[in-house]
Formats: C-alpha cells, structure tokens, sequence
C-alpha cells in the first residue's frame, strides 16, 4: 500500500540529465541551424582557408570554431551537419524500432513456424558483415538521405528483433499471461495489452541506442563519401576533410569527431537512463 | 453423471517424445465440490490444472483422452470457441502472486477485463463488481488499491486481488495451484479460508492443487494422489485419512510432520514404496504403448 511510504519520486540523476540537456541543445540548434548559422555552410572563401578557432592567434572572431581548407566555416556545418545527424537518427531509429520489434514481438509470442522463419531470417542476416552491407545497399540504391535511412532499416532491425523477441517469450511465460488466456482473451489483445507494455522500456532503451549507431552509421558513410554529396555539411564527411589536414588544422577534425562523440554518448545514456525510471519493476 | 468436470483418460507427452508426463488420468467434481490434487513436486498437478484451462507450455500437447466442461468436449473445440468457454466458466487462482499479475498495468483493469471485453459488462458495473469482491476478500480500501500497480502491494494483498480476480466473474469452475505455497504461514491461513468461503458461498466446483496434506483435509472432499503424472489413489478426505489404500498414499501421510511432535525429524518417503510406485506407473506406460 502507499501508506506511509507515501508517494516515492526518483531523482532524474545526472545521467539522463547531462545526457537529456546535451541531445536537446543540439536538437534544438539542429532545427533553427539555417537562422542561427553565422555563414553559408557550403560558401567557399579561398582567402580565409584553415583559419584558427577564435582564442587561437591569427583567428578570425567572424568564424568562432574556424575554418577548413576551403574557407568553410566550421561552426556553421557542425550546425548543418546536426540536421543530418538527427534527421537520420528520428527516422532510421523509428523505422528501425518498429520494423524489428513488430517481428520480434511476433516470433516471441506465436512461436511456432513464424518463430522459425522470423529467426533463421535472423540468423542469416546477421552473417553478412554490416558495413559492406550498407555500403553495397548505397551502391545499389545511389546516394542520398533515404538511402542511408533504408541501408540503416535493412542491417540494423535484427538488434531489435532479437531482444524484443526474447524479451517476449520471457513475458509470455509470465503467470499474468496465462491468466489472460484463462480469462478468454483473445491473443491479440493479450499481446499489445498485456505484453507490449512490459517490453517497451526494452524497446526505448535500444531505440535511442538505434539513434546513436544511426549517426555513427551515418558519419562511417560520409567518411567513404556515400552519404550524400560530396560537399553537404556531414559530420562524417568533415571528419574525412579534417583527417587530410590534420597537421595544420586540427580543428577540421576535432570539432566534429567530439561533437559525434557526445551526440552519440548521450543517445545511449539518455536510452539506459529512460529505461531505469520506466521499468515498472524498478520504478 | 451429472458431474459438472470429468477429466477421462488424459494423456499429455513432450512433444516428440514417447514418455508421458501425465498417465491417462481420470476424475470428475460436481458442482460445489472440492477436489485435492496431491504429489511431491514434479508429480504433474500443476499440469492437469493447466490441462484443464488450456494454458501448458508449448512443448506439452495432450495426446489422448477428453476433457468434458459442462458437458462439451473441450478437445473436440476450435482453440478459438475453447477459449471462449474456459473464460466464461472458468478461473485461475496462480500460484505465484509477484508473476500472476501484470507490473505495467494498474489493478483495476486486470480485475474487469474480462468482466468488459468477454462477458460484455459494462464499465462501471465492472468496477462495481470488483470492488465488491475486494471488499470479500477483506480489502479495507478497494478504491485505492484498484488504482495501485502490482509493485505497489504486498504479496498477501497481490494474492487476494487474484482470488477477487478469479471468483470475478462467477466461474462455475475454479482451478487454484497451489494459491499459498508462496505466502508465509500466517497469510496462508487467511488466504486458505478465503479460497473456501467464497468456493462455498457461490458453490464453485474446484481444483486444488497441493502438496500440502493437512490443506487438504481442510478445504476438500476428495483428493486424488499423483506419483509421476499418474493418479495412484482416489478417496474422499475421511476414508483417506482414516487409512490411505495405496502404498505410496501412506507413505506420503507418514511423512507429513505432526503438530504434536515439533521436535521429531522430518521423515523421507521410504525408498521402496519410491521404487514399488514408479514401477507401477512405468508398468503401465507399458500396457498404454500396447493398447495405443
């Protein structure tokens, strides 16, 4: 009963806190980048190539975090290239989160022979190495952001699948299931009514996951220069740039590679986070 | 035979497998009865309960004979129709109260689902109807713990919400397994008198699955003893414990420990009675793969 023990309310903890404030700033410079950016993310400025980050001598103040071998403003495609990175994280992880966990659902609670061709498909597909699947995808489907979406949808959704499948047979042998069917419910409702939001947490947990490797994926395939074009402002695409010059600008590289770092960091922690104060045991 | 569940010669096997975990086992209760369903663990009474409601694992299928509910063949139903039946006349009371009841969803719901959606109640009749029953099972404040989730209750409260839960919708057939194995001693007795006050009050046909002797003598009037899946005794309550008939039965009542005698050792079913019963239920595995 809540008596005495009143009502008990977590703390947030400074993982989803840190992680929740990193993921919503960026979010939120993401969708007003093309307002707030200080400069063209794709003019070119031979004159001001390799410029410095603003508390390095020789800086420019107009271009706070500097400038690449083309005179690009740095600052604005981190920006840009935000837009990117969460555009594809929303919809690839989404898209990823559905297509895995409805399969996975499925082949943990029917069992039987939907079992069996949901798992062998599986265990086949996770035979073929992920990133020359993606790459080869790319290939097929020509760059693009929807293809980086679907390559992402086709090598990934076997993550979700076999966790939110096992996660489900593991819920589908609870007692309260077998009072479900006792009681004559019929086996739909049971699985989005009874089962469904026991395995969400799971679910969220991996989805924000998803979202993380949705970005690196996205940053390996503009690093091979398969994303989108060549000049569009990726994060991945700049890490590429950065690396040719690291010498003399390390900015070009450190910029980007710590902003994905962070991004990517906080996906994951924010997902473990959510899962912690959602699970209906713990909570 | 107006017997209002007759198991007949039920058979169940791993599937694939020629060993059987039940051994054309056969018995009926009338309506208000009381059966007792006794074993030592792994004996295979939680499998005749789950038989019964259509609930064993997948890798259990029952091979041969017929389970009769209210007259109809439950074997010979579509799976759809079956399901139907079972939950309109039919109850669990599960044994574990921290797994029998759903951590994501409040209690309210888990009480009127099947009063809404299968007996087409409405809502707040339901929720009338449920609070009746915790009101029955001597829950002080119905409205409040309808609106608790799980975790937020004790396991004695969790396991009266699932005797509310199951006596919810007036089932003619209730099959409790083993309702107080894990609740502690003084829980148990409440939790004992309960299950019988509401079986007689809305004159229930029951299962009750233990392996508990002395419940037995408390809550039934007839008992069938399991060894190995297969149902070495049937007896009413007195003539069993007035002297059991077969071997294994007294063996079983000898090694109940006594109240009287707190001090005394616990004793082990002996060896050979063990040996003389499982050859019998082997021997007639034998006389079943001849006649099948």
């Amino acid at each position: 009963m809540l008596d005495g023990r009143g009502s008990v309310k977590r703390k947030l903890g400074a993982r989803l806190w840190l992680s929740g404030t990193w993921l919503g700033i960026m979010a939120v410079l993401a969708l007003f980048a093309p307002l707030i950016s200080p400069h063209d993310p794709l003019a070119q400025d031979l004159f001001a190539g390799r410029l410095p980050p603003f508390w390095v001598a020789g800086a420019d103040p107009a271009y706070l975090l500097g400038t690449d071998s083309l005179g690009r403003d740095v600052l604005t495609r981190i920006l840009h290239g935000a837009r990117i990175a969460f555009s594809v994280a929303l919809v690839a992880g989404l898209a990823t989160a559905f297509v895995g966990s409805l399969l996975g659902l499925l082949a943990g609670y029917m069992r039987g022979w939907v079992d069996v061709v949901i798992s062998r498909l599986v265990e086949i597909w996770m035979a073929f190495p992920p990133v020359l699947f993606a790459i080869l995808l790319i290939a097929v489907l020509g760059t693009g952001l929807t293809s980086i979406i679907i390559a992402i949808v086709v090598i990934d959704w076997t993550r979700f699948c076999r966790v939110v499948r096992a996660e489900a047979m593991n819920q589908s042998a609870m007692d309260y299931v077998s009072s479900a069917i006792v009681a004559g419910r019929p086996r739909r409702d049971i699985l989005w009514r009874e089962i469904l939001p026991n395995v969400l947490p799971t679910m969220v947990a991996l989805l924000t996951l998803e979202m993380g490797i949705a970005v690196i994926v996205e940053a390996i395939l503009s690093f091979v220069n398969l994303s989108i074009s060549t000049d569009a402002p990726t994060w991945g695409g700049m890490i590429a740039e950065g690396r040719t010059s690291i010498h003399q600008a390390w900015w070009v590289l450190a910029f980007p590679l710590g902003v994905l770092f962070l991004t990517v960091l906080s996906f994951s922690q924010f997902g473990e986070g959510l899962k912690d104060r959602f699970d209906p045991v713990l909570r | 035979m107006s017997a209002f569940l007759t198991v007949n010669n039920l058979s169940a096997a791993l599937h694939g497998y020629e060993q059987r975990v039940l051994r054309s086992v056969s018995f009926s209760i009338d309506t208000g009865e009381v059966l007792g369903l006794v074993g030592e663990s792994g004996a295979g009474k939680s499998m005749i309960g789950k038989a019964i409601l259509g609930i064993l694992p997948t890798a259990i299928e029952i091979v041969e004979g017929e389970i009769l509910l209210g007259g109809q063949d439950l074997q010979k139903m579509k799976p759809a129709d079956r399901r139907r039946l079972i939950g309109a006349t039919a109850a669990l009371i599960p044994q574990d109260p921290l797994t029998a009841l759903n951590p994501s969803r409040r209690i309210e719901p888990q009480i009127t689902n099947r009063l809404v959606d299968i007996l087409g109640w409405t809502k707040a009749d339901a929720r009338l109807r449920a609070m009746e029953l915790l009101n029955e099972v001597h829950i002080d404040n119905p409205e409040r713990v309808m609106a608790s989730y799980p975790h937020e209750l004790s396991g004695g409260m969790r396991q009266r919400v699932l005797i509310a839960s199951a006596f919810a919708a007036n089932p003619k057939l209730v099959i409790a397994d083993e309702p107080t194995t894990a609740l502690d001693v003084t829980v148990q007795k409440q939790i004992l008198r309960l299950i019988r006050d509401l079986q007689a009050r809305h004159s229930t046909a029951m299962v009750f699955v233990t392996h508990d002797l002395g419940v037995v003598s408390k809550v039934c009037q007839r008992l069938s003893v399991l060894y190995g899946g297969k149902i070495v005794e049937n007896s009413s309550i007195p003539d069993f414990f007035a002297g059991p008939k077969h071997a294994y039965s007294r063996a079983l009542l000898a090694a109940t420990p006594k109240y009287t005698d707190p001090d005394a050792s616990l004793l082990p079913v002996d060896e050979a009675v063990i040996e003389a019963v499982a050859a019998e239920v082997l021997e007639s595995d034998k006389e079943w793969r001849h006649g099948g």
